[in-house]
């Protein structure tokens, strides 16, 4: 199983060094963002654990 | 046999279901935990929302406390789900995607949940937007 991994860096804005009135300086994130695309996980296989699934979140009230 | 001893064990059938019936009650698993307060608090202010991976994750900065709170729950999610992937003969991102599906849909108007294209959306009062493959 392959998972895609859209690995989105945040690009460090350079600082200009002449920035003169009107500069905005925006800040990187500290971490990547990474969505994980889990594209082979295939319906069938979600509708069967649906239930299982719902019941433990309901059994696990206190983290969900 | 006379009418006293048929009303007597009338009499014990009615107990012995009473106590069948408790028995059932005690059996029962305790109401499930509540939320810590900290993480209600986080969830209805729209701090954290429901990813579609089956993980909480933080909407905007997130202050160290609320980090911490996020990768705690995590940690839980993660090992309960591998456990339930394992009892369900699953893969653990099957279960997690699965679940995700589930927390999303059961989140409460004003929560915040991923949307597909991956966007923090504030649930409203109609279904939410889900994966394609979520039941």
């Amino acid at each position: 199983m392959t998972n895609a991994k859209l690995i989105a860096t945040g690009t460090p804005v350079l600082a200009i060094a002449l920035c003169t009135g009107g500069c905005i300086t925006v800040n990187a994130p500290e971490e990547p963002i990474v969505i994980e695309l889990n594209v082979n996980i295939r319906q069938e296989v979600i509708y069967r654990l649906a239930e299982d699934a719902g019941n433990t979140i309901e059994e696990n009230a206190d983290i969900f | 046999m006379t009418k006293q001893t048929n009303f007597m064990r009338g009499v014990r059938r009615l107990a012995v279901g009473a106590l069948a019936l408790a028995a059932i009650g005690g059996m029962a698993s305790p109401a499930a935990a509540q939320r810590d307060p900290a993480y209600a608090e986080a969830r209805s202010s729209g701090q954290v929302g429901e990813k579609m991976d089956g993980y909480l994750g933080i909407v905007g900065g997130g202050s160290p406390e609320l980090r911490r709170l996020v990768n705690d729950i995590n940690i839980k999610r993660r090992a309960l789900y591998s456990q339930r992937a394992q009892a369900t003969n699953a893969t653990l991102e099957e279960y997690a995607l699965t679940a995700g599906c589930q927390a999303i849909l059961a989140t409460a108007p004003g929560e915040k949940y991923q949307a597909p294209d991956g966007s923090w959306q504030t649930r409203g009062s109609g279904r939410p937007l889900r994966d394609a493959r979520c039941p």
